[in-house]
């Protein structure tokens, strides 16, 4: 039995179980594929528009491949007042995509999250587990080149 | 070991007593998110094996706690038991710690706190203005326990409210104590928490459920989680408390998937609870039975609302439901059920154990207990702060906050997230309740507490929360979905200097509009940031509008950034560091800006180690 026939199994008569379905779909793929979302309907005999439903409403789901490199650029309240925009505003540069997307060689997702509550460290980003915190647009420079190697 | 009556308890908690010696060193590492964020992880190993190498393990005891609340000065480590304390503590310090601190009772100078009013060092825990003014009933235990060991907290008096409630107590006489002490919902909203649970209480649908509300999405707010993660077991007793009063068989805590190391805590007690016999079957050796399931969150900020929260974990898009009926008559799967925030759950063992009149002595007339804020953005002492209702203001920025960083003049409080407004200098003698709040136009909220200082943008923060409230809407009902979008376009314009003045008055009559008509409490509240600016920082808006101006010089259309002649020493360094070539000038000499390819991303300004690059 393949891997998402074993997830499909263990929530397919738990109610409530789709969410936590998708969510492990997610971390062991990244993302949800076309394919696996339309087996989902139909294993639990529901219409695709609900599982695409669930998929696109929640921030944490993704229809498309992620980087190697997940950066996260907190966007808190705190960290806002302390200078983040300019940190996305860099990275989107640097990068050459926009905050939600991956480049093209699949390096680097860039995404934007609400508040991580690391608030003394802000402005902050995560990546890949990684925090790197009270940063301005020339110790930002300084992270992103350790990655670019 | 399953505990089979109050008595097991009490020989458990006996047992753990003795085998901890109060006089013995024990080196207590902060591992709350913000503290392993500055590295606190390798700190805490470099102690471990540093103990270990030296043969010190009979000595020397370590401990990895939850946050602290200090989160500025992370990694903490605090020693007992004089509870010295250092900050900021690399794994170079360790060794020194050690040989000096811990081997020869010397204080290590460089690695104490200074005090930013006095410039005083300051060696020991309590002494610490930022912890000494607080009152940290609910947060308190945090440095002194291993989240990850249920018997730390046993230790601690934990699970005797249990004790306590399911031997000599009826579920209505807790919930009338806990009604009695005038606790209210620590989410937003602050329901009282005792009527809501004898609402629950009366329904005679079967099954009933309750919910934990860990779905902390307001920015700039992190108090839920730390509460979880670093003393997990006081919201599991107040939860089964809770059950036990209404009559729930199952309870759900829906925690925020970004929240890691709180669901890693959670599950561990969760696990513990079962084994020592304090959740699951036959509670304490009663006839009450109740199974607690931890779900994750998939990330919607609209999840934090009770009907929306309940339609995410039935597994559906989390849309917010009309009321009534109230989820107390109609909840989870269409039954009876009773949601609480994280911090009100935690609350309810300290009431049982100390008794509602003490309870109800502490705080204001109307807003009773303690609250827990986090002070954040610029201040001095970030962290998580816990003090009785009633506080004011300045109390809270001056003297536990330490006040505003690099001598900058303080502007404004924004307190209750997206939800909230932002409260300007002159009103800093309020005091902090529930009321008062709502009075000047804000609100609780879940604590957050975000202050600015003259380099703030009141119309950019304003702006910046909309756009958060406009991506997080659900887009259910109209005035949310397109009131918050059109508000938001409005702003966008007068931050890049195409307002009119016509505007304010548009703007204030979309904002009434959304807040008298959305269906949930999102778009109810979205108009806040923009009402409370609109109120008293109007001036502020009409600089932008009238003068093309941004006077905290953030609006980037608005601002340019110049050299100035008397600090450039002609470094050069600016023009290296210019994405767009902006900047030319030969070494030596005075650099230039041109304004036509300057793209305003502050890349010199944050560069320039002389002050010469300046905003107007």
């Amino acid at each position: 039995m393949g891997k998402i026939d074993k997830v499909i199994t263990r929530y397919k008569k738990e109610k409530g179980g789709l969410v936590p379905l998708l969510q492990d779909i997610m971390r062991e793929y990244g993302y949800l594929p076309e394919g696996t979302l339309k087996r989902i309907a139909q294993e639990l005999d529901i219409p695709l528009s609900r599982v695409y439903g669930l998929a696109t409403f929640y921030r944490s789901f993704s229809l498309t491949p992620r980087g190697k490199h997940l950066i996260s650029v907190c966007l808190g309240t705190a960290c806002h007042v302390r200078g983040a925009p300019r940190i996305v505003e860099k990275l989107e540069r640097d990068l050459r995509i926009k905050a939600g997307e991956t480049t093209k060689n699949l390096k680097f997702t860039l995404e934007t999250v609400n508040c991580l509550g690391a608030c003394a460290l802000g402005p902050l980003i995560v990546i890949d587990g990684k925090y790197y915190g009270r940063l301005n647009s020339t110790k930002m420079d300084k992270v992103l080149k350790e990655y670019l190697k | 070991m399953k505990l089979k009556r109050p008595s097991d308890l009490v020989k458990a908690r006996k047992s753990i007593q003795s085998r901890y010696d109060p006089k013995k060193t024990c080196v207590t590492v902060c591992c709350g998110t913000g503290c392993i964020a500055s590295g606190a992880h390798d700190v805490a190993e470099a102690f471990k094996k540093e103990i270990g190498k030296r043969g010190l393990r009979p000595r020397v005891n370590l401990r990895i706690t939850g946050c602290h609340g200090f989160c500025e000065k992370g990694p903490l480590v605090v020693i007992y038991p004089k509870r010295t304390f250092y900050q900021r503590v690399k794994v170079g310090d360790v060794k020194e710690i050690i040989s000096q601190t811990i081997l020869k009772g010397k204080i290590i100078e460089r690695l104490l706190y200074v005090d930013p009013v006095t410039k005083k060092k300051i060696i020991y825990e309590d002494e610490i203005p930022f912890y000494k003014k607080q009152r940290r009933l609910i947060f308190g235990n945090n440095g002194r326990i291993d989240p990850t060991k249920i018997g730390y907290y046993i230790a601690l008096n934990g699970y005797t409210a249990l004790a306590k409630v399911l031997y000599k107590m009826s579920p209505q006489q807790v919930i009338d104590e806990i009604k009695r002490s005038g606790l209210r919902g620590r989410g937003g909203a602050g329901f009282p928490t005792g009527a809501k649970w004898q609402l629950c209480r009366e329904q005679k649908e079967k099954p009933k459920y309750i919910i934990c509300n860990a779905d902390e999405g307001d920015p700039g707010a992190f108090m839920d989680r730390s509460l979880l993660e670093g003393n997990p077991h006081s919201v599991l007793e107040g939860m089964i408390i809770g059950a036990y009063a209404i009559g729930a068989e199952e309870g759900y805590i829906y925690v925020r998937n970004e929240y890691p190391l709180a669901i890693k805590h959670l599950q561990i007690a969760l696990k513990q609870a079962q084994d020592w016999g304090l959740v699951g079957k036959n509670i304490l050796g009663t006839n009450f039975s109740f199974r607690i399931k931890i779900n994750k969150g998939a990330g919607a900020f609209v999840c934090g609302e009770e009907s929306a929260l309940i339609a995410s974990i039935e597994g559906r898009i989390g849309e917010p439901q009309p009321r009534p009926p109230f989820p107390a008559e109609s909840g989870l799967w269409e039954k009876p059920t009773n949601i609480n925030n994280v911090k009100t759950w935690a609350n309810v063992p300290l009431i049982i154990n100390k008794g509602a009149k003490w309870y109800s002595r502490i705080g204001t007339k109307t807003s009773k207990g303690t609250m827990i804020f986090s002070l954040v953005g610029k201040i001095n002492n970030t962290g998580l702060v816990e003090v009785p209702m009633g506080i004011s203001l300045r109390k809270m920025v001056y003297e536990i906050g330490g006040g505003i960083p690099n001598g900058k003049r303080f502007k404004a409080v924004q307190t209750g997230g997206p939800s909230g407004g932002c409260i300007p200098a002159s009103l800093i003698d309020l005091p902090v309740d529930y009321e008062k709040l709502t009075e000047v136009g804000s609100m609780m909220g879940s604590g957050g507490m975000v202050v600015m200082d003259e380099d703030t943008c009141m119309v950019n923060v304003a702006k910046y929360f909309l756009s958060f409230t406009r991506d997080e809407s659900c887009g259910k009902c109209t005035p949310c979905r397109e009131g918050i979008k059109q508000m938001y376009g409005i702003l966008d314009g007068i931050t890049r200097g195409k307002g009119k003045e016509s505007d304010l008055g548009l703007l204030k009559e979309l904002a009434e509009i959304v807040k008298d008509s959305s269906l949930c409490g999102l778009g109810q509240t979205a108009p806040n940031p923009v009402l409370t600016t609109l109120r008293y920082f109007r001036d502020e808006y009409l600089t932008h509008i009238r003068d093309k101006r941004c006077p905290a010089g953030v609006c980037q259309d608005l601002i340019r950034y110049s050299v100035i002649k008397e600090n450039c020493i002609g470094c050069q360094l600016c023009n290296k560091v210019c994405p767009t070539k902006a900047i030319s000038g030969k070494k030596k000499e005075l650099q230039k800006i041109d304004q036509k390819k300057c793209i305003k991303c502050g890349a010199c300004y944050d560069a320039c180690k002389f002050e010469a690059i300046g905003v107007e």
